[in-house]
């Protein structure tokens, strides 16, 4: 059988990850018109493209369906529990950098740090009767990091897109996502907590640890690996 | 050894008798429970542990992780005091990091509600419950958040240190964080950040008025070296209770505050002796408890299998006071109660 590659199929992370194998010497292609979400690939054999959502490229490395996939490390640390011991990390690709941060509104002089953040929720839940909304579509690892720093008195709220709005459309009052320049949380009047990057992400080519490799894919891998 | 369900619905039916015979009534709460109860209780942290599910009709549901909640509310909606209560049932916990945990588990439960004498009816649930797990390789460690809780109280700083260390009880490592904040002089550093937006609900009074309590609070002197020395004192007692009971009466001479936490201590000692408990084999530990997630806020007990490490605790339980007070709106009702896991006693290998 042939290894299959996973790789977002739109947009620049699939442009940049398509440079980054060509600049390999591996050509990976869109087939037939542009809307097709099939792929082919060239100046390797044994391997086959697979054009997913970014999003489900985690589940797809952790379900073994696909023995190799590019995705964020965010996504990767989200999606997965116990995630080193579903995929192994094998490049770091040098694009899609993004922190996942904690920003609160710029005007919140009082707060810099997670001790201020817990200390503000205390206070906000007593003037407003209920916790302090944090608009977020990273649930599990805001969460964990949210427990570890020992902050309390606050509540996640779903927030898919256009999380940066949320604080100004008093949905939220503070928000956890992803930022790669910090411009639009500006933009937004947000400010990164001094202590509140949570993970420092980027594109990343994976390798699934639940899958057994026939002797052919296995030929393939090496020859891949060879090339990287 | 594999048990089986049948077996384990066996046993729990059997506790459930032996907890009727007691006094107790049974009681049956619905697996799903509205989850804006829980978390506003429990706060974030419950959708880590509880399963949580939806419908369009009432929207977010849990599934029950424990019976405490569901039992109070009932009580303090059609209850007749004194009230006693046992339950059986499957509770079940999100496992999002061990593997080898259950996340679906029997419960079987004996609460009380009752005003009068709180060290009798502590007493009267540890008892029972060692009772039930007699003839299994079981060791018991009791511990009591209320003295902890008083000698925050009584600590000599302000208000505000005071509650955000009450705050962080349950959470050990924040807890001594903040105690070592407090026990240092800080500068108050306000970045005077001109021409910005506020954005949001939190409104510019609510940031005067933190920025007005973290000013003035910097004027407060740090909380003593000698006190912090008196809560690790307090923090690392874990002896045979008669044992603990004397430690802690020697930190009475330096924590006056701590007095009546303590003297319940000893009250609660003399009622677990009067129904047969022995208490000189019985361990104390001041901070047990400490890291449950339930709003345990006095006596804290549970037994663990002794040499079998791997094996959750058999059963726990401890006093909730407060937990009342909340779903109460106000109205409090002392309230101790404890559960068993039969599951994990037939996997002791005890069915008798």
């Amino acid at each position: 059988m042939t290894l299959k590659l996973g790789v977002p199929s739109k947009g620049r992370l699939m442009e940049k990850t398509f440079e980054w194998f060509g600049a390999r010497g591996i050509t990976l292609a869109r087939s037939g018109s542009d809307r097709e979400y099939a792929g082919v690939v060239e100046g390797i054999e044994g391997v086959a493209l697979v054009l997913l959502s970014a999003g489900e490229i985690p589940r797809e490395l952790a379900a073994g369906r696909i023995h190799l996939g590019v995705t964020g490390t965010d996504l990767v640390h989200e999606k997965l529990a116990l995630w080193d011991q579903a995929v192994t990390p094998l490049h770091e690709m040098g694009f899609g950098h993004a922190d996942l941060i904690v920003a609160v509104p710029q005007g919140w002089t009082d707060v810099d740090t997670l001790h201020d953040l817990d200390a503000a929720a205390a206070a906000f839940r007593e003037v407003h009767g209920h916790r302090l909304r944090i608009a977020t579509k990273y649930h599990r690892l805001v969460r964990e990091f949210l427990r570890g720093a020992g902050v309390a008195d606050y509540a996640l709220v779903d927030s898919q897109g256009a999380t940066e709005g949320t604080v100004a459309n008093k949905t939220a009052e503070a928000i956890a996502d992803i930022t790669s320049t910090g411009d639009t949380l500006r933009a937004n009047h947000l400010k990164i907590l001094r202590d509140g990057v949570m993970l420092r992400s980027q594109a990343t080519l994976w390798k699934s640890r639940n899958t057994e490799l026939d002797s052919n894919e296995r030929a393939s891998l090496e020859g891949l690996l060879a090339r990287l | 050894m594999n048990v089986t369900r049948l077996q384990t619905n066996a046993l729990a039916a059997k506790l459930v008798a032996g907890f009727e015979a007691a006094g107790a009534v049974s009681v049956e709460p619905p697996i799903l429970q509205p989850a804006e109860t829980l978390l506003d209780l429990y706060g974030e942290d419950i959708r880590a542990r509880a399963y949580v599910t939806s419908d369009a009709l009432r929207g977010e549901q849990m599934l029950r992780p424990d019976f405490t909640v569901p039992v109070v509310q009932m009580h303090m909606a059609e209850g007749a005091e004194p009230a006693r209560y046992t339950y059986a049932g499957e509770v079940f916990r999100r496992q999002e990091r061990d593997p080898g945990r259950a996340n679906e588990y029997v419960q079987v439960g004996y609460e009380v509600f009752e005003r009068n004498d709180p060290a009798a009816s502590d007493a009267e649930v540890f008892a029972l419950i060692q009772g039930a797990l007699a003839g299994l390789p079981v060791r018991a460690v009791t511990g009591d958040i209320g003295v902890l809780m008083a000698l925050v109280d009584g600590l000599d700083t302000s208000v505000l240190r005071k509650n955000a260390l009450m705050r962080h009880i349950w959470r050990p490592r924040r807890f001594r964080e903040l105690l070592e904040r407090f026990a240092t002089k800080r500068e108050v550093q306000i970045a005077d950040v001109k021409g910005t937006t506020l954005v949001g609900a939190r409104r510019q009074h609510e940031i005067d008025a933190r920025i007005a309590a973290l000013r003035a609070d910097a004027e407060v002197l740090p909380i003593a070296a000698r006190d912090v020395d008196l809560i690790d004192a307090l923090l690392d007692i874990s002896a045979p209770m008669p044992e603990a009971l004397g430690l802690l009466e020697d930190l009475c001479v330096d924590l006056p505050a701590i007095v009546p936490a303590v003297a319940r201590v000893a009250a609660r000692q003399e009622a677990l002796a009067n129904r047969g408990v022995d208490v000189t084999a019985l361990m104390f530990e001041a901070s047990y408890g400490r890291t449950s997630m339930e709003y345990y806020d006095g006596f804290v007990f549970g037994f663990r299998a002794t040499g079998r490490a791997d094996l959750p605790p058999l059963a726990t339980g401890g006093r909730y006071d407060a937990l009342t007070r909340r779903l109460g709106a106000g109205v409090e009702i002392p309230a101790v109660g404890g559960v068993i896991r039969p599951g994990v006693m037939l996997e002791l290998g005890g069915a008798q």
